[in-house]
């Protein structure tokens, strides 16, 4: 079967039809997250509550990909943006299907799931007045939330597979010079012009090419890709295929990673579906171009996300980079002409064909322009997937969107860019969030991850945590990164346990550089980023950590002790009940004591006293 | 023909070849560990790194790999380049504290105290891969192979017992630039990589000079009869 336009308007049709017939539609997000907290739940009571109560043609339930607010998930939405419930069936599943039925049938909003701000003051019906959702501009995201992914109808219904038809009509010349002008840059970190890459793909001498998309995300707390590829896999395979015919290839792979089951489920459905509808496979919409794509899925090698790496393992090698003195372009998977685009970024060009270059420039920033996804996630009130346009500030990000730090502590710094990144400490909040301004001052863009700390993170740990990270994910195959992390490592967590050194700093900063001349890929070229941010702008937390023998956030445990204060110790025993080691000892309203040598400095104490009465020594 | 430039010396090279090919050529001195003229380059120890200008772009690149281009200046021992050299060897040497040659080279190179607690796990192993390439590319076995990532990555046969393809050829042994590979010979027989071979004695002076299955796989593969290589290469 291969479709014409005429046929995607008549499924169009058809399915929207469908569901227009319906008097309301509620989508209960099943992402990862959602799904942990108990979504699949929610979907079969409420769908079973809907037939028991003869609602069958009614109301329609549907599942839908990723809304972004997992903290508060599961999360039903009714209507078009009409009613936002959130924390559905967390303690009442029966009653809360209950309450969501009757919003339709009683008409009758239902108070207890409505989201309410972190100080509870405010509370909001339509998602479109959550700040959380209004600061964002979801572009790629758009459909996620809107259309189960399992279901290549409803993605049709929703402008699906538009982008490619009008594509395999224009010259694949004028397809690069669109995504070029469109000033699409790497969504996966690295930034690189996504025309320029294109063109060097197409321009390449060899057959055949391929193209990849890079679905591997491995930094600790990113989500964006996997949201995307569980809630909206056509979005991917519809820029693939521009690619593929952009650049001359017929064959795709995408490489994800097995720890991500639920992406694989749905990219593997969606692929089926396409090839089932002739969007993939031979003669392409009749255009007479033949391109499929395949899933190649990987091992959970953090370095397997690097380009070199990533096409050693599908070419069932083992998941080392090389030097790319020669571009994978022209010399990538089988040594053949290779285009590897991130899935973000894959899924940001049908926007371009459909809308055209002028309007995705008018998002974002003239060096950056369009939209970027992050996984918001630390010490904010809410945590979660955003799509914001580049060059908002993190500012905004944190504090809007976000909602402001956690409980009624102070902001310390935001870590961007996963482990290759660095920390952003206050003074550059109002820094517009680009691929170039957050290059210069230290830390980079990164594929999206974005870890909000406050003052009870220690920046010496955090690099501590990084390194290990790193040391751990190192492949070994070049010298500097395979010993170099490991010993950074070993300096930093010697400082971290008071054994540190005034000259370590220096010779960290040493080793970083050589690390990022001498490593033979991006891992091991930004693994000190970590530590020469946080070296960079908290020094004299380092140095308290060095000379004063004290860690000032009370996060390494060698350099911490808690320590009540007489005078604001009221007695309430709120402390003294909380102690999971049962090592705080007093009478009430009598001051209380911690003692030393039973306490584990684990915090909770100084995190419930309502009298700021404890002390971090 | 492509131009360029080396420590300020123009020089000209032939499309294709490596900046270290080239400055070797041209008299200059780059060190390396990983890369042997049979086995040619990997770009592990990254010991051979040189600096690149190519317009305003600076580059460290490992010169094993690099490929001359037209009028780029290359840079031998510029101030990153002797950072990156004296970092690896000093903590190649924190890995491999009993390596001769690491010693000399970090002698040479400036690394005057080793900043780390020294290992005692490896070894000399320096994991330049230059047994396994050897095994598999010039004996054509490969019974080895590394293992594991990052610091636990090893080198070894595969789930470290005996390899059944590895013939005892040795060859591991000659090639390893550090001395890691153990190879004993005793009472006819050989060992290494903990797997034991009995040693065919010459059938004319009776020495004993080479596995019996070394032997067999050679006549197996170049149809030479084992009668003729059992007899030992002094007395054909």
């Amino acid at each position: 079967m291969n479709l014409s336009l005429e046929k995607l308007e008549k499924i169009t049709a058809a399915f929207s039809a469908k569901e227009q017939a319906y008097e309301k539609i509620m989508r209960v997000c099943c992402g990862t997250g959602c799904i942990t907290s108990g979504a699949n739940k929610v979907f079969e009571s409420l769908s079973e509550a809907v037939g028991h109560n003869g609602l069958s043609t009614r109301i329609l339930v549907k599942k839908t990909g990723c809304h972004g607010l997992c903290e508060r998930g599961p999360i039903v939405m009714l209507g078009a943006d009409e009613v936002l419930y959130q924390s559905v069936g967390k303690r009442d599943l029966a009653g809360d299907v209950e309450l969501l039925i009757k919003t339709v049938t009683e008409k009758r909003v239902a108070d207890k799931l409505l989201f309410r701000s972190a100080a509870k003051k405010e509370k909001y019906v339509s998602p479109l007045d959550i700040p959380f959702y209004k600061g964002q501009k979801r572009i790629v995201l758009a459909r996620n939330g809107f259309i189960d992914p399992e279901e290549i109808d409803d993605y049709i219904a929703h402008g699906g597979y538009r982008a490619p038809f009008q594509a395999l009509q224009m010259d694949a010349e004028e397809i690069i010079d669109w995504v070029t002008k469109a000033g699409l840059r790497g969504r996966g970190g690295g930034g690189f012009s996504t025309g320029k890459k294109w063109r060097s793909a197409r321009a390449a001498q060899g057959s055949p090419k391929y193209v990849l998309a890079n679905g591997d995300e491995g930094d600790p707390g990113a989500f964006m890709d996997r949201s995307l590829m569980e809630g909206n896999p056509h979005v991917i395979l519809e820029g693939m295929i521009m690619g593929g015919y952009a650049t001359g290839s017929n064959q795709g792979y995408i490489y994800v990673r097995d720890e991500y089951p639920l992406a694989v489920f749905r990219l593997s459905k969606a692929i089926e579906q396409a090839r089932g509808y002739g969007i993939l496979g031979r003669n392409v919409f009749g255009s007479g171009f033949d391109f499929d794509v395949e899933i190649y899925r990987g091992g959970g090698a953090f370095v397997c996300g690097e380009s070199t790496a990533l096409m050693a393992s599908i070419e069932g090698m083992s998941g080392e980079p090389r030097d790319k003195y020669v571009h994978t372009v022209e010399k990538g998977l089988w040594e053949k002409p290779t285009n590897l685009n991130n899935v973000e970024t894959w899924a940001n060009v049908p926007y371009i064909i459909n809308n055209g270059w002028e309007w995705y420039t008018s998002t974002g920033t003239k060096q950056s322009p369009g939209t970027k996804i992050f996984s918001l996630v630390g010490k904010v009130n809410n945590t979660g997937l955003i799509e914001v346009p580049m060059g908002i500030t993190l500012r905004e990000i944190i504090f809007e969107l976000g909602g402001g730090i956690r409980g009624k502590r102070e902001f310390k710094a935001v870590q961007t860019g996963g482990p290759s990144g660095g920390c952003i400490p206050a003074q550059h909040l109002d820094m517009p969030v680009d691929f170039d301004s957050l290059t210069s001052i230290g830390s980079m863009m990164g594929s999206g991850g974005m870890i909000v700390m406050d003052e009870r993170d220690c920046m010496v740990d955090i690099a501590r945590y990084f390194l290990k990270f790193l040391t751990e994910e190192s492949c070994g195959r070049c010298v500097p990164c395979r010993e170099g992390t490991r010993r950074m490592y070993e300096i930093v967590d010697r400082i971290c346990k008071g054994e540190g050194k005034i000259e370590d700093l220096m010779h960290l900063e040493e080793l970083g550089e050589a690390l990022r001349w001498g490593s033979i890929c991006g891992l091991g070229q930004s693994a000190p980023n970590p530590v020469l941010s946080t070296i960079r702008y908290f020094s004299d937390e380092y140095k308290t950590h060095i000379i004063e023998g004290r860690c000032p956030a009370g996060v390494c445990k060698e350099l911490t002790t808690f320590t009540i204060m007489e005078e604001k110790c009221t007695g309430c025993m709120r402390c003294l009940t909380e102690c999971p080691m049962g090592a705080i000892e007093g009478a009430r309203k009598e001051p209380h004591r911690i003692d030393d040598l039973r306490c584990i400095t684990c915090g909770i104490c100084y995190d419930v006293c309502p009298f700021d009465a404890i002390k971090i020594g | 023909m492509v131009q360029l430039s080396i420590n300020g010396k123009k020089v000209t090279a032939e499309e294709g070849e490596t900046v270290l090919k080239v400055a070797r050529r041209e008299g200059f001195v780059v060190p390396t560990l990983c890369y042997h003229e049979l086995l040619g380059s990997s770009g592990r120890c990254r010991l051979c790194v040189v600096e690149v200008h190519e317009g305003d772009r600076k580059r460290v690149v490992a010169s094993c790999l690099y490929p001359v281009k037209e009028n780029i200046e290359v840079l031998t021992n510029s101030d990153e380049v002797r950072l990156v050299r004296r970092t690896v060897l000093e903590l190649l040497l924190a890995r491999c504290p009993s390596a001769e040659l690491i010693q000399d080279l970090a002698k040479q190179y400036g690394v005057s105290e080793v900043r780390y607690t020294p290992d005692k796990d490896h070894g000399k192993c320096i994991l330049c891969n230059l047994c396994v390439r050897c095994c598999k590319d010039i004996v054509g076995v490969a019974a080895l192979g590394m293992s594991g990532k990052g610091p636990v990555k090893k080198v070894g046969p595969p789930f470290d017992e005996p390899a059944e393809t590895c013939i005892g050829c040795g060859a591991c042994v000659v090639i390893c630039p550090t001395g890691h590979i153990v190879m004993k010979e005793e009472t006819g027989f050989r060992t290494v990589w903990n797997k034991k071979f009995e040693l065919a004695k010459c059938s004319r002076c009776g020495r004993a000079h080479a596995p019996i299955f070394q032997l067999q796989w050679i006549s197996g593969r170049s149809g030479v009869p084992l009668e003729e290589l059992m007899v030992c290469q002094e007395c054909r």
